[in-house]
């Protein structure tokens, strides 16, 4: 059953439209994560499910219910806000119960509830402590411990990594998926960090200039970009892209671009438009290269290594390929010469191709 | 540079800031201070005058005048002060949104603050007046009897008080709104999704970050409001009898009607005595709960 459905949802400030139009279904207990560069309106649609910012257009259905014109009280959600947004005149324990005692539960239920959440966070020890006594983390863990004392049926989280360091934000990242797992809720997650998303994922909804650009699985996403745009987003190092042409003689088809020349699988040739000199632009993964001085010269292309960034067990090779870019991700145990031009066989698969014009996957 | 220079230096640099308090400030109390225990005649040097010890600090307490001036007061001050919090607090609350025409609503309700007291008493004496003052003249309109605003002893106080929270509460409204809108937007939208309705998120969130600002406020407000002395001056001369008599007023007219300077100093320190009792205990009461949080969380802490 959905439990969290957009449809045609809008949102204009003055007459300037910000989202526009978009529509996502979230399954029941499933960790969805918005992502998108810097002001895609990640953070304007999450706010308008919390019921933070009007809806312009559209509606929004929890469990089937249109809530876009309730409180955000009324909606049964949870929230931890990119600066945790804590109460700085409370404590540790009563941030976290606030909602609890406005509800006038029971003392003890509470008390019950707070102890609860605080020690599967490890908070136990802090909840006489007021937020500026506490450290970035561990405010991140009070404002999730906030959220989990709560029993909300969905949970948001705008961005609830971006205020930490890297190393914590990886350890925060592993105890989110973990507690995700605990909990069972509807998560909805908001990021600008790919990686991010695609750790925490069930499923990833990319976001461009208040569009919806592509959604699915995290490997789907990977696998299977449909746009230029997401092909682009997803994935790290970053695919690279070069200038093509197709070009069929006899029964194959290739693509062709200055310095190399690459035959299509049949599947690929099939959607390929028949006419000639179809310009395309060619995506292939850094990590869908690998050095192989041996390979057929239609499945590899020939480049020339410029820089080897060793970063430890992988490197990642700058090339050359003619005069454009481009990166390998290679185990660091095979030595590779710079400045000479060498052979990197492309695995099967590994080739995406885009139209030039509407960048969309062909 | 040894290490004993060094730690002198800085009094050093201080040295002109304290001789500037110490002429300024400090001299004129202390001057005060002594003028306090003197039987003092303004047509005296102030050594000629005789020392009379305490007299004039215990003699008050027998003058009935100086009690009821005093009890004056205490009545005007803490109504017009919890008044104009009450007010003031309310109204930045309503105004602390951003809808067009709010710049300069908030302007217009400063108004008041920036005339000068002597103007305020002239304009609310003519607007009290019996006859042809508007309150009067709009009450005999309606069919309403005239109101004696200032010619009756609980009538003029009230008026008074009218006065100073028309005078006042934009004071108060101000820094309240200043303080309103620097609270963390975010913990605001926090709360709301907590579940806080508006009324709780004013008693719950906004009152108690607000605090620190509203208690400096309280206190400027509340020694201003133990001072005020011109627009009751101009209004009503603290009559009749001595229902508007506020303490300011009485010491004025002790030191140039009645030519007793000790008196008036003793008056004053009575009343200095007094702020710094009020300061006093709203700065112990918030360390004392700032002590005590801090000693739950120790315990809580260590066991
Ligand atoms: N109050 C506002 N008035 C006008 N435009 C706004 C307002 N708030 C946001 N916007 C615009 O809406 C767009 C989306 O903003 P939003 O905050 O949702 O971006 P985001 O995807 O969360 O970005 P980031 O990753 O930087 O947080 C931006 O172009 C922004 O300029
Ligand atoms: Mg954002």
């Amino acid at each position: 059953m959905p439990t969290l459905k957009l449809e045609r949802l809008c949102k204009r400030y003055a007459s300037h439209e910000v989202i526009h139009s978009i529509d996502l279904e979230m399954a029941d207990r499933e960790f969805t994560v918005l992502v998108g560069p810097s002001g895609c309106g990640k953070s304007t649609t999450l706010r308008m499910i919390a019921g933070l910012e009007t809806v312009s257009d559209g509606e929004i259905y929890i469990d089937g219910r249109p809530v876009s014109r309730l409180e955000p009280k009324e909606r049964g959600l949870a929230m931890v806000f990119q600066d945790y947004a804590l109460y700085p005149h409370m404590n540790v324990a009563k941030n976290m119960s606030f909602a609890l005692r406005l509800e006038k539960k029971p003392k003890a239920e509470i008390n019950k509830k707070v102890n609860e959440v605080a020690e599967m966070l490890g908070l136990s020890n802090l909840l006489h402590r007021k937020p500026a006594e506490l450290s970035g983390g561990q405010r991140q863990r009070v404002a999730m411990g906030r959220a989990l004392t709560r029993d909300a049926a969905t949970f948001l989280f705008d961005e609830p990594l971006s205020n930490l360091d890297a190393k914590l934000r990886g350890q925060m990242r592993a105890e989110l998926a973990l507690m995700s797992q605990q909990v069972q809720k509807n998560m909805v997650y908001v990021t600008h960090d790919q990686v991010e998303a695609m750790t925490l994922a069930d499923r990833i909804v990319v976001m461009q200039d208040g569009h919806i650009r592509q959604q699915g699985t995290p490997e789907e996403l990977f696998r299977h970009p449909n746009s230029k745009f997401v092909a682009g987003f997803i994935g790290s190092p970053p695919m690279n892209f070069l200038k093509g042409v197709i070009s069929q003689s006899g029964n194959e088809t290739a693509v062709v671009g200055q310095g190399y020349k690459l035959s299509l699988s049949p599947e690929q040739a099939q959607r390929v438009s028949k006419q000639d000199n179809q310009e395309v632009i060619l995506g292939i993964r850094p990590s869908d290269l690998s050095y192989a001085p041996d390979a057929k010269a239609e499945d590899a292309l020939e480049l020339k290594v410029v820089i080897s960034e060793y970063i430890g067990a992988q490197s990642i090779l700058l090339a050359s390929c003619g005069d454009q870019n481009i990166s390998v991700e290679i185990k660091s145990d095979q030595p590779v010469p710079l400045q000479e031009t060498m052979k990197f066989a492309v695995h099967k698969g590994g080739l995406h191709l885009f139209d030039q014009k509407t960048e969309a996957a062909i | 540079m040894s290490t004993q220079a060094r730690s002198f230096t800085p009094y050093l640099f201080m040295a002109p800031a304290a001789a500037v308090l110490v002429v300024a400030l400090l001299y004129p109390i202390a001057y005060m201070i002594y003028a306090s225990f003197l039987d003092w005649n303004p047509s005296q040097r102030i050594g000629q005058a005789t020392f009379v010890g305490l007299r004039n600090y215990t003699s008050l307490w027998s003058d009935a005048n100086f009690r009821e001036s005093f009890g004056v007061t205490l009545k005007f001050a803490s109504l017009v002060v919890s008044i104009e919090m009450i007010l003031g607090v309310g109204l930045a609350m309503l105004l602390d949104r951003s809808i067009r025409g709010m710049t300069v609503l908030r302007t217009i309700f400063i108004l008041p603050m920036m005339i000068a007291p002597i103007v305020v008493g002239l304009i609310w004496r003519y607007m009290y007046h019996p006859t042809v003052g508007i309150f009067n003249r709009t009450l005999n309109s309606l069919g309403f009897e005239s109101v004696p605003w200032l010619s009756d002893s609980f009538w003029s106080l009230t008026s008074i008080i009218i006065a100073d929270i028309w005078q006042w509460t934009p004071f108060i409204f101000i820094l309240s709104l200043a303080a309103l809108q620097s609270l963390p937007r975010s913990a605001l939208e926090a709360a709301r999704i907590d579940g806080a309705s508006g009324w709780q998120q004013i008693v719950y969130i906004k009152l108690p970050l607000m605090m620190p600002v509203l208690i400096v406020t309280l206190l400027l407000r509340l020694i201003d409001a133990f001072k005020v002395l011109e627009v009751v001056l101009v209004m009503t001369n603290g009559g009749p009898g001595l229902s508007t008599e506020i303490l300011s007023l009485r010491i004025a007219r002790t030191a140039s009607e009645f030519r007793e300077l000790g008196v008036a100093a003793a008056m004053s320190n009575y009343l200095l005595i007094l702020l710094m009792i009020l300061t006093a205990i709203m700065f112990t009461y918030t360390r004392l709960s700032e002590a005590r949080a801090a000693r739950l969380r120790q315990m809580s802490e260590e066991g």
